[in-house]
């Protein structure tokens, strides 16, 4: 099993090949001769699922923006024909909307799973802040996505969302009317967007290869949160996380295949059915499922300037967690404190995305201003402190010890290190 | 080798004014090429063209309103009552959050008192951008708890003068430039 960490072109056009341009030898060392730790579990999946996603939002797209009309008389009525009258349509634009769900789902179990296991320490700070960059253009990509069937909802989440940059002292009015390309949202706000929906995918793409780039500079964390010490503690990425990576992705697509085939609308909102009027406001507008804990957050300012700073905030923190993490342990499996302020966190994240579909008022106003402060307070006091206050358990010595302790006993594990 | 290093390091040579030189050009030569890609995301002259409106207010009696469209927002044209302008009179210039005019029709310094938001000479006829200084939603006439606009975003609520009185929106609704060109048409812009 290594005997073949470096690729040897066997063919003739292989040699000539890698003497010009060695690129299936760095398809061979990344992904299927590269050491991966002998003890992933499933949430190491979700890498994967991610690219594949990617490929799925990027194909069913470039289909959909074969028969979208960006044009503020025609989107609505381009979408809805496409959904009926083209072959597939239905399936094709509930496979992208959903799709786009899915991505959420999967990049923030992503981003739980590595500040459990305290994936973003050193020396993995680069590939963290790689993360949220991506994290970012997502939400820019989703947001701009979602106004383009121009319904009630796609108007209003613009004129709502654009609207944030009129908070900005002085320039605030003049970026917006830049932004719209006239008064108000409008047929050039749709067509640019229709062109920067198309453009951001692709800069993720780039931003995902320079996140790969860094994970396979550093190597991948795992739930030890402890270094890769010796060729024990690891097994060659093909066959072992590819097959696991695979398992991962069919079970995640059996979810979406229930979403998209029985559930096609769950979670989307009816008053995207009607075409955009701007006019009239809807009666209750609230964004799609995976902003909401951020619009609590913006909601629960009673300032219009801080409202907003505060939801940029809210995703710009993250960026720093490396540093302001004071914890020599990675893994929460060995922070007895850390372990129930992470789940804590968890559920303040999911209180504000309920609180972010309700009316801010009484009740739901003070709730979500308490979780705010809470959310804010989890990166920039509980963090720092408990890393210094906190007495971990006793990290064990190596990758390959806690597996076979935990598999066969020590004894195996003391003959295999000697081996090594 | 010292002599030499020493010397350059004390007096700038034609070289270091070469470079800064060429420096500057090309950064004002990028500048001047990336303000075409920026400045055509700015309204177009035919956006810009539809920027007055005139409109009919013959049929508007008192106690109605008319929601027209300007530069694609809402404008609320409304025929008060003498009941909702003598509440918005009521109402003293310490209880408001912004106490500006918001009119563009006079000076900026001008305070928000109802005689300030009105029509000039017609009191009862309010005009007013009915876009949300929050966030931009457009709020539902007569409701909230000032008998006014409030917003269902949010939960602004404006006053019978569109004036801002509880809520996240930072402003009082924008009045914007218009004037009586007869005693039944307004020209907006």
């Amino acid at each position: 099993m290594s005997a073949d960490t470096i690729y040897q072109p066997k063919s003739g056009f292989g040699k000539w090949l890698e003497a010009r341009l060695p690129v299936i030898g760095l398809m061979h060392s990344s992904f299927i001769a590269y050491p991966t730790p002998r003890n992933l579990n499933y949430l190491w999946t979700f890498g994967a699922i991610l690219t594949f996603m990617m490929a799925v939002q990027i194909v069913t797209g470039i289909v959909l923006a074969m028969h979208f009309i960006p044009d503020a008389t025609m989107a609505f009525v381009s979408v809805e024909q496409f959904m009926r009258d083209v072959n597939f349509g239905w399936l094709l634009r509930y496979l992208h909307s959903n799709g786009a769900s899915m991505f959420f789902v999967a990049v923030y179990i992503h981003m739980f799973r590595s500040m459990y296991y305290g994936s973003y320490q050193e020396p993995r700070e680069v590939l963290w802040i790689l993360g949220v960059i991506i994290f970012l253009l997502m939400i820019a990509t989703a947001f701009l996505g979602y106004v383009l069937p121009w319904g009630q909802m796609s108007f209003w989440a613009a004129t709502v969302i654009t609207n944030l940059f009129t908070a900005i002292p002085l320039v605030g009015e003049a970026v917006t009317t830049w932004l719209w390309g006239g008064f108000a949202v409008g047929n050039p706000t749709l067509v640019r967007f229709y062109s920067l929906h198309y453009l951001l995918p692709f800069m993720i793409v780039g931003v995902i290869a320079l996140h790969v780039w860094a994970l396979h500079v550093v190597g991948q964390n795992n739930p030890l949160g402890i270094d890769v010490k010796s060729k024990q503690d690891t097994v060659p990425f093909t066959p072992h996380a590819t097959i696991k990576d695979v398992f991962g992705t069919v079970v995640f697509l059996i979810l979406m295949a229930w979403l998209v085939f029985y559930l096609p609308n769950f979670l989307s909102h009816p008053d995207n059915s009607i075409p955009a009027n701007p006019l009239q406001t809807p009666a209750h507008i609230v964004p799609e499922w995976y902003f909401l804990p951020f619009y609590a957050i913006l909601r629960a300012i009673p300032n219009k300037l801080l409202g907003v700073i505060a939801l940029f905030g809210s995703i710009g923190v993250l960026a720093f967690l490396p540093w302001l993490d004071t914890s020599r342990v990675r893994s929460a499996r060995f922070r007895p404190l850390y372990f129930w302020f992470f789940w804590i966190f968890v559920a303040v994240t999911i209180g504000l995305g309920y609180l972010g579909a309700q009316t801010p008022v009484g009740g739901f106003l003070i709730a979500a201003r308490l979780l705010t402060a809470y959310y804010f307070a989890h990166f920039l006091i509980i963090m720092p402190i408990i890393g210094l206050v906190e007495q971990p358990r006793p990290v064990p010595v190596s990758i390959t010890e806690a597996v076979l302790a935990e598999n066969g006993g020590a004894s195996e594990a003391a003959s295999a290190e000697a081996g090594g | 080798m010292a002599p030499s290093d020493t010397a350059e390091r004390q007096e700038p040579t034609r070289r270091d004014f070469l470079y800064v030189a060429t420096g500057a050009v090309g950064a004002v030569g990028v500048a001047l090429t990336a303000w075409p890609f920026i400045d055509q995301m700015n309204p177009s002259a035919a956006a810009l063209a539809l920027a007055s409106i005139e409109v009919d207010v013959t049929s508007v009696e008192p106690g109605m309103s008319l929601t027209v469209k300007w530069r694609g927002k809402p404008v609320f044209i409304r025929n008060r009552t003498d009941e909702e302008v003598a509440a918005a009179k009521a109402v003293p210039l310490s209880e408001l959050p912004d106490r500006s005019a918001r009119n563009d029709n006079i000076s900026d310094g001008a305070t928000a008192e109802d005689l300030n938001r009105a029509a000039e000479g017609r009191e009862n006829w309010l005009v007013m951008i009915g876009v949300c200084t929050h966030l931009g939603c457009v709020p539902l006439g007569q409701s909230g708890e000032f008998g006014g606009w409030f917003c269902p975003c949010h939960g602004s609520s404006y006053d019978t003068a569109g004036r801002i009185r509880i809520g996240p929106a930072p402003e009082n609704l924008r009045v914007p430039k218009f004037e009586f060109t007869s005693d039944t048409t307004i020209r907006i812009g």
